[in-house]
């Protein structure tokens, strides 16, 4: 059993702990639209290269395996479940409860990440590499390569952000192993899990855009 | 009179509370500062810095192009020069400057807290910028890099220079513009003091505010069209590369679209210094808060949407063009809303002349002939002449310089007293005032002209009917280093033996003068209740 | 009033006709925003000397008695819409200037324009090349179709206000019709790299005898030999009485574009040359495009993003393959086909002297890029 129940500590700045919450929040949420803003720069070339090589783009699109993409959703939809439920777990004092869920998020977001290296190596494999050096004798035509740079480029960065997301969660895991996070401390608990919660959005948004969309 | 008013306290009456610049004097004490009005000066003296280097870059162009051929350095170097002084003038003086150094410092007494919602954020955000600047400054004058600062594919891409450690330099310094611009929305909303609606908010805070939502929205689409250029240019990606199926404007699209949102990030926070001194110094309510307030936020939206102004000349489609054309058309009405308000602010006001008021004046006429050279070259037929010649590089130093420059000196001197507690000399300051105004405008308006007959931007040698314009121009240029050297110099000594300023040296209604000068750590004493608004000039002075 | 004004405001001769209209309009933008700036400038002066504070040190009371000073928002409002009035004129009236600067007249004489890393290169459709000296005749509309072998660069005439940026990859085109005969400068606005400002050329505005009289003293346009195939003798081996058009053919047949194509109206793989230029043609999706140049150059660049109706996307990319100086001259050869008849005997096929062999076109696959030089 915890020795103490953690609590949150007030800043001067701030009148109350409701006014410091609500600011923490706001900022998260400002931060996630930046973040937003980041993916929407490439989401728009996206957009822009898929209506001048639509065909080109289908066909690219066809050679990545589909239920490798679906796969990796449904993993990052159940790992945001769990990680919702650690924020639910934390906030109700169920410590052991928040600890497992969040090495459940954990596991998924390394299973993630397995995968996504998995299918890269296979594109390896046929010789489908970043910009100059896509090399694909059945994707010859042009546009294909533009699509697996973007591909790499996207799916890239948000791979980051998984590693970033995870590297996040698992501070949380130990700072509640530490009794650190409670009922009366979860703040940061709840926006490292808000922030995971993009990282899966994000990819939703990327997978009918490299798996679905032949 | 209120009871509830706050009397602005005085180190006579309570010796026990030390100002900001005293509590604490160790190197410690100011590098780990979490108080928004050291990280404030920090920024002050590192854009200064910048101000500086980017200055000399400047003298440098400036020198080189007083013969038509090679004067002090070749074609090479003359481009990595003029790419420094972009990038160091853009990313780390104009953008950062006035909301990172002022808006730091104000925002949060304006609005009666203890300081920004952040602190640990805001103290980051310096040592990014920090940060950036180094690596920015280090692939420069290390590597050398002569992309020019708007980095065009497929030129940066293929250019045989550190392209690529100056975008990732460029990416982090985004990275402090958005931690600040987070910071200032989240204090905005959060921590004004009960009483304090956004109608009482004053002006200043309105455009840092607006400031602020354009950089959150607009730097990351700048962050990332840098990252793919820099990842381009180190490792081939062809995003951009016509060879490999990209297509060049489509860079110059996402570039421009952040771009043009920055010329606001860069004007909005002049102008909201501009405001608080017009009132001060009028003594008088501006004509209209409600114009000025909101036309800050118009002008964050709808400069989304004039981007493509920049492109007339790339190949774009007719209908783009007479649509971004027209969209232009619409921005420069909130600009014009603003100088009208202002002017009319100080009909019938009590106007004392001080230097900031100067500034003002000199202000009101570069940015008004700068806005409207600005409505000229989006001007279809128009923009066909004058594209990427000097009429572009004087318009937009008309609005860099004219406006956001003339504006952060107003700014330096109106709340100088308030940040150190010092009277600069105001004789010195009406001389340097005039001098500054008279160099900008021999530097830049023979500049228009080279426009007009002709000269592109961006040329080491020139034919020889350009050169005595171009040597008017140096000329001028010298004259303006002069008056910023002087500026310089006069502020250094108030710093030290200027006469000693009140709470209140301009008498204005404003919620920074009801605290000392220098403010103490947390900003106020007691916490002040605002119930009068920050320009109810009918109301008599609270002493 | 005219030349004065151009005088006094530095503007270049104004060698068009267009360009003169141009400035009319410049000036009455520069006059009203110099007006403009100095009547607010000198309005808030006068204020500031018509309301000094009289009092050295304060403000009295009486001052600043009335609460709270209003502007009158009626005089704002028609300062505003009175301003915005005159913008949205000066944007009607500039972009009509705009569609008329950016619209050629169909029988204009055209010329093809290459840029390159620092140097302009002009062909004209007789086959004829110059270097940084463009010749054009006087009284002439004059199309330039301009593209880049490298990176972005600007065509810019001061002395006919215009200017249109040379894409790599893409075709751009722009036009005038010089009044006068005479000597123009030409810069390059873009920023392209070390010699930039170098980047200079002029043109030449010749009585139309003289034009032609000078072209045929002007060299054929150099086609750098493909790897391999030997072309570079067989262009430059027929410079007598050899056309743009001509050396069109001949790039056609070296890169196989022939095996496809056709030049006298019959189906083949792909669609006919003949009476191909300024038609409108049928896409795959529904849509229409007129083959101008740059749709033309965009054919070769990207085949599969606009497709004939009809047609197979089976074209590979001839990004990276073709030179810019080639796709001028298939672009022009295409143009000489626009008013092709039917003429059963001398059916133009592969030009004689081709080689006998067409050549398989090279790998579609762009070529890895090497930093300094973009063209293989």
């Amino acid at each position: 059993m915890r020795r103490s129940e953690p609590q949150a500590v007030l800043q001067e700045q701030f009148g109350s702990l409701e006014q410091q919450q609500h600011a923490a929040r706001f900022g998260m949420w400002l931060f996630l639209t930046s973040e937003v803003l980041l993916f929407g720069a490439l989401f728009a070339l996206y957009t822009a290269y898929r209506l001048e090589y639509a065909e080109a783009f289908r066909s690219a699109a066809r050679h990545n395996a589909v239920w490798l993409g679906t796969a990796n959703t449904l993993v990052l939809i159940t790992s945001s479940l769990f990680a919702a439920w650690a924020a639910h777990a934390v906030k109700s004092g169920r410590a052991i409860m928040a600890e497992l869920c969040l090495l459940g998020t954990l596991a998924l977001g390394g299973l993630f990440l397995f995968l996504k290296l998995t299918e890269y190596a296979d594109h390896f494999r046929h010789g489908i590499y970043p910009g100059a050096y896509f090399r694909s004798p059945e994707l010859g035509e042009r546009g294909a390569g533009t699509f697996f740079t973007l591909y790499y480029f996207m799916t890239g960065l948000h791979g980051l952000h998984v590693v970033g997301g995870m590297s996040a969660l698992a501070i949380m895991l130990l700072q509640i192993s530490r009794g650190r996070y409670g009922p009366g401390r979860s703040t940061a608990v709840e926006l490292s899990v808000l922030y995971w919660h993009l990282v899966d959005v994000i990819w939703i948004f990327l997978w009918p855009l490299f798996y679905l969309l032949t | 009179m209120t009871t509830s008013s706050v009397q602005p306290p005085s180190h006579a009456a309570n010796p026990a509370i030390r100002d900001y610049l005293h509590e604490g004097t160790s190197i410690r004490s100011w590098l780990l500062t979490r108080d928004h009005k050291r990280i404030s000066l920090m920024f002050l003296v590192a854009t200064s810095l910048s101000l500086l280097l980017g200055g000399i870059f400047a003298l440098l162009v400036r020198v080189e192009l007083l013969t038509p051929e090679r004067t002090i350095m070749d074609a090479v170097t003359y481009n990595r020069l003029f790419t420094l002084h972009g990038i160091v003038m853009v990313f780390m003086f104009m953008i950062p400057a006035i909301p990172t150094v002022f808006g730091n410092f104000l925002l949060p007494i304006m609005i009666g807290a203890k300081d920004v919602a952040f602190p640990r954020l805001n103290l980051a955000s310096f040592y990014v910028y920090a940060l950036g600047a180094a690596i920015t400054l280090t692939a420069m004058i290390a590597g050398g890099a002569d992309m020019g600062w708007t980095f065009y594919t497929p030129y940066s891409t293929t250019s045989p220079s550190a392209v690529a450690p100056v975008g990732l330099g460029v990416f982090v310094l985004g990275l402090s513009s958005i931690m600040t611009g987070l910071n200032f929305i989240v204090t905005t909303h959060t921590l004004r003091a009960r009483n304090l609606t956004w109608h009482k908010l004053p002006l200043f805070v309105w455009s840092i505010y607006a400031t602020s939502i354009i950089q959150v929205l607009a730097t990351p689409v700048l962050g990332m069209s840098l990252l793919l250029v820099a990842v381009d240019h180190a490792w081939g990606l062809g995003i951009f590369d016509p060879r490999l199926g990209g297509d060049p404007l489509l860079f110059q699209h996402l570039f421009w679209f952040y771009s043009h949102p920055a010329v606001y990030i860069m004007v909005l926070p002049a102008m909201a210094v501009i405001s608080e001194v017009v009132c001060t110094f009028a003594h008088r309510a501006p004509a209209s808060y409600r114009a000025i307030a909101y036309s800050s936020l118009g002008i964050a939206f709808v400069g989304f949407l004039t981007w493509g102004h920049h492109m007339f000349v790339s190949g774009m489609s007719l209908l783009d063009t007479g649509i971004f054309g027209v969209l232009s058309m619409f921005v420069a009405i909130f600009s014009a809303i603003k100088v009208v308000t202002w002017v009319a602010t100080l009909r019938r006001g009590s106007i004392r002349l001080t230097t900031p008021l100067i500034y003002f004046f000199a202000f009101l006429f570069l940015f008004v002939f700068g806005g409207m050279t600005g409505v000229a070259v989006a001007t279809s037929s128009l923009d066909l002449h004058w594209h990427d010649t000097y009429f572009v590089v004087a318009h937009f130093h008309f609005i860099m310089v004219g406006g956001t420059l003339t504006a952060y000196l107003a700014a330096l001197h109106y709340w100088f007293p308030k940040m150190f507690g010092r009277m600069y000399s105001e004789r010195w300051g009406t001389v340097a005032s005039i001098t500054v105004f008279t160099g900008f405008f021999f530097t830049f308006m023979p500049q228009f002209l080279l426009g007009n007959a002709g000269m592109p931007r961006r040329y080491y040698s020139y034919p020889p009917e350009y050169q005595w314009l171009n040597v008017l121009s140096t000329a001028g240029a010298s004259v303006l280093a002069a008056g910023m050297l002087l500026t310089v110099g006069y502020l250094a000594v108030a710093l030290f033996r200027g006469e000693r300023a009140g709470a209140n040296p301009w008498d204005s209604r404003s919620y920074e003068w009801l605290t000392t000068s220098p403010p103490p750590q947390h900003n106020f004493e007691e916490q002040p209740s605002m119930d009068r608004g920050p320009y109810d000039f009918h109301l008599p002075r609270l002493v | 009033m005219n030349e004065l004004l151009r005088r006094l405001l530095f503007l270049p001769p104004q060698g068009t006709s267009l360009a003169r209209e141009v400035d009319y309009l410049h000036y009455s933008v520069v006059l009203s925003t110099m007006a403009g700036s100095a009547v607010v400038a000198a309005t808030a002066m006068w204020f500031a000397v018509r309301y000094r504070r009289r009092s050295p040190t304060t403000a009295g009371e009486s001052e600043v008695a009335e609460a709270a000073p209003r502007l009158s928002y009626g005089f704002e409002l028609a300062a505003i819409l009175g301003l915005l009035a005159l913008f949205v004129g000066w944007w009607v009236v500039g972009f009509r200037q705009f569609v008329k600067l950016e619209t050629p007249p169909l029988d204009a004489l055209t010329i093809q324009v290459v840029a390159k890393q620092w140097m302009w290169t002009f062909a004209y459709p007789s086959g004829a090349a110059s270097n940084a000296v463009l010749y054009v005749p006087a009284s002439r509309a004059v199309k330039l179709v301009l593209t880049s072998r490298d990176v972005i660069h600007s065509f810019y005439v001061p002395a006919f206000r215009i200017k249109q940026d040379a894409v790599p990859g893409q075709s751009t085109s722009i036009w005038f019709e010089a009044e006068q005969p005479g000597t123009y400068p030409v810069y390059c606005a873009e920023y392209c790299g070390t010699d930039h400002s170098t980047m200079r050329a002029q043109v030449v505005v010749l009585p139309s005898e003289d034009f032609a009289r000078r072209l045929e003293r002007l060299p054929p346009l150099d086609i750098p030999a493909a790897d391999g195939f030997g072309s570079g003798p067989l262009v430059r081996s027929r410079s007598d009485g050899t056309s743009l058009a001509r050396l069109g053919e001949g790039v056609a047949a070296r890169h196989g574009c022939l095996r496809c194509h056709t030049l006298d109206g019959t189906p083949h793989v792909g669609p006919t040359w003949a009476r191909l230029y300024q038609s409108d043609v049928a896409l795959e999706d529904g849509t229409s495009v007129r083959a101008d140049e740059s749709y033309l150059t965009e054919s070769m660049m990207d085949p599969r993003v606009k497709v004939r109706r009809g047609f197979a996307a089976v074209m590979p990319t001839y990004q990276g393959v073709l030179d810019a100086a080639e796709v001028g001259a298939l672009v022009e050869l295409i143009r000489s086909l626009r008013d092709f008849r039917e003429a059963p005997s001398t059916t133009p096929l592969a030009p004689a002297g081709a080689p006998s062999v067409i050549p398989l076109p090279r790998s579609p696959l762009p070529q890895l890029r090497s930093p300094g030089d973009s063209s293989p």
